[in-house]
């Protein structure tokens, strides 16, 4: 995420790779953990994924002080409203109380926002806030630099009705392509997965992912490779 | 012809008015005064009792050196300090503000002051300026819910971690605990990774320099280690000191003490209402 408010001609990268989809049950919230100002790495076990109630979560991506500031605030509000209202707060009020902050205030704020929880009328539920603030209900949203990446990846690997095992294998797969390609997401990957039984947190240190395509298992010399079983390195 | 409306009170914050009018001379080719600013390394890290933070001393106006042994460890309260990087009269103001909001928040609540709170005052307050207040900031302490560290960044949002470091030496300072630190720290091993990084800071970086300054905060006990290492003593200092020019002529040296002029009456009436 950029700290610094950047050139308003420069391109709108909000460094970051952030992830929400809906399964079977409940939400898969998945965000990588580079926190960056300029070219310089400031957090590099960063947590995106902020809790807003104990069954709503809110993935961050742009500004770090403008998302963190939405986010204390929508929290003091849920909290007041779940005491005013005597039940858990759904997921659409509080996508709606982030919304709510980030289109009235769209001309100072620089945040893209991922709302995801459980409720019990609706159940697993997405809401993407992007950059105007304007609020969509998706089966998954992404969002971030390193989302660019994903959009074709998600087009062919996002099905309906996932278990939860094949979600939470979908979204650390999707954050792991992001941060192999994008240069301002990195670290380690976090998800959230949240249900009716409430909410569960994993962490995927860097070295437990996957290396994809091109990033080649060190060699001690290059006529190592020849003996391994893929002695091209592309392959179509 | 005088004005006739009524002007009230002058309604509170800061007034940008004249920003656009800068940003304009800026862009004609004026050169923006300097500022002093602690061109800095600053650090903090997690042991196994609490916190010890670190800084360097240089503050710089520009290229020159303004102050060879500035502080910049800042007392927020008993239990909590709080490292400054960037605009010196920025980082002074902005943690004697947050002390005393804290001091009087003490005697409302009758508590020990938490980290937190020290945390959210300083990030609302800096968000509310949107950058323009230039103080980056460590944060340390420990509190009865045990030892805490944050960096705040000038535009207001906030970063905890177990081992941090701010300034223009912080990528040096970060080189160091990178590669040495480790989690359940004595407080002597502490000290000297501190003392490593912060060391790294002012050979490597040169808006860092003279000497290094430590605190260590556990439960209940603070250290304030000024000037732990002086690794830049002045090397040559003449013998014949200052000369003045003779022009100077001391005519005459008076000293009133002013406690005499004063005095005291034992007794007397009360203030009546």
């Amino acid at each position: 995420m950029d700290l610094n408010s950047g050139d308003l001609n420069s391109p709108l990268s909000t460094g970051t790779t952030i992830i929400g989809v809906t399964y079977n049950g409940g939400v898969v919230l998945g965000a990588d953990s580079r926190t960056s100002t300029g070219m310089y790495v400031a957090n590099r076990a960063s947590d995106k994924i902020t809790q807003l109630t104990d069954n709503v979560y809110l993935c961050r991506s742009g500004s770090a002080a403008d998302t963190q500031t939405i986010s204390d605030y929508v929290r003091y509000f849920l909290h007041q409203h779940t005491i005013q209202l005597g039940q858990p707060t759904t997921v659409k009020v509080a996508a709606n109380l982030v919304r709510l902050l980030a289109y009235n205030n769209k001309n100072m704020l620089q945040a893209g926002l991922i709302v995801g929880g459980w409720d019990k009328y609706e159940g697993g539920k997405i809401y993407g806030v992007p950059l105007g603030g304007t609020i969509i209900e998706q089966p998954f949203a992404i969002g971030g630099s390193g989302s660019s990446y994903l959009y074709g990846f998600f087009d062919q690997a996002w099905k309906e009705g996932m278990t939860q095992e094949e979600a939470e294998q979908l979204v650390v797969k999707a954050v792991s392509l992001a941060i192999a390609r994008d240069g301002a997401s990195g670290g380690v990957v976090r998800t959230v997965t949240i249900n009716s039984e409430g909410v569960a947190r994993k962490f995927y240190p860097g070295d437990s992912l996957p290396l994809w395509h091109e990033e080649l298992e060190p060699h001690e010399s290059l006529l190592d490779i020849l003996s391994t079983s893929n002695p091209e390195p592309m392959v179509s | 012809m005088s004005k006739a409306a009524i002007e009230g009170p002058p309604k509170g914050g800061f007034s940008f008015d004249l920003c656009r009018r800068n940003e304009m001379l800026l862009q004609k080719g004026l050169n923006a005064p300097s500022f002093l600013k602690t061109g800095t390394t600053i650090v903090g890290l997690v042991f196994q009792d609490g916190v010890i933070l670190g800084a360097d001393t240089r503050a710089t106006e520009g290229p020159i050196v303004a102050d060879k042994n500035c502080e910049k460890i800042h007392y927020i309260a008993p239990n909590i300090y709080c490292c400054g990087a960037g605009t010196a009269a920025d980082t002074e103001a902005v943690t004697d503000m947050v002390s005393s909001q804290l001091t009087l928040h003490r005697h409302h609540t009758g508590r020990e002051s938490r980290v937190v709170t020290a945390l959210t005052l300083l990030k609302s307050h800096l968000f509310s300026y949107q950058g323009y207040v230039s103080a980056a900031l460590v944060l340390g302490g420990v509190d009865f819910t045990g030892p805490h560290l944050h960096t705040i960044y000038p535009h207001g949002s906030t970063d905890t971690l177990p081992f941090a470091t701010m300034g223009s030496g912080s990528l040096a300072a970060m080189a160091v605990f990178e590669s040495k630190y480790r989690e359940g720290l004595t407080r002597d091993e502490g000290v000297q990774l501190v003392a490593e990084a912060i060391s790294s800071g002012i050979f490597n970086d040169l808006g860092s320099g003279s000497n290094v300054d430590i605190c260590v905060l556990t439960k209940g006990h603070k250290e304030y280690l000024r000037n732990h290492l002086q690794p830049n003593p002045r090397t040559y200092i003449s013998e014949k000191g200052y000369s003045f020019s003779k022009k100077t002529e001391v005519l005459l040296t008076k000293i009133t003490p002013l406690r005499d002029s004063i005095h005291i009456i034992e007794g007397g009436d009360e203030m009546e209402e």
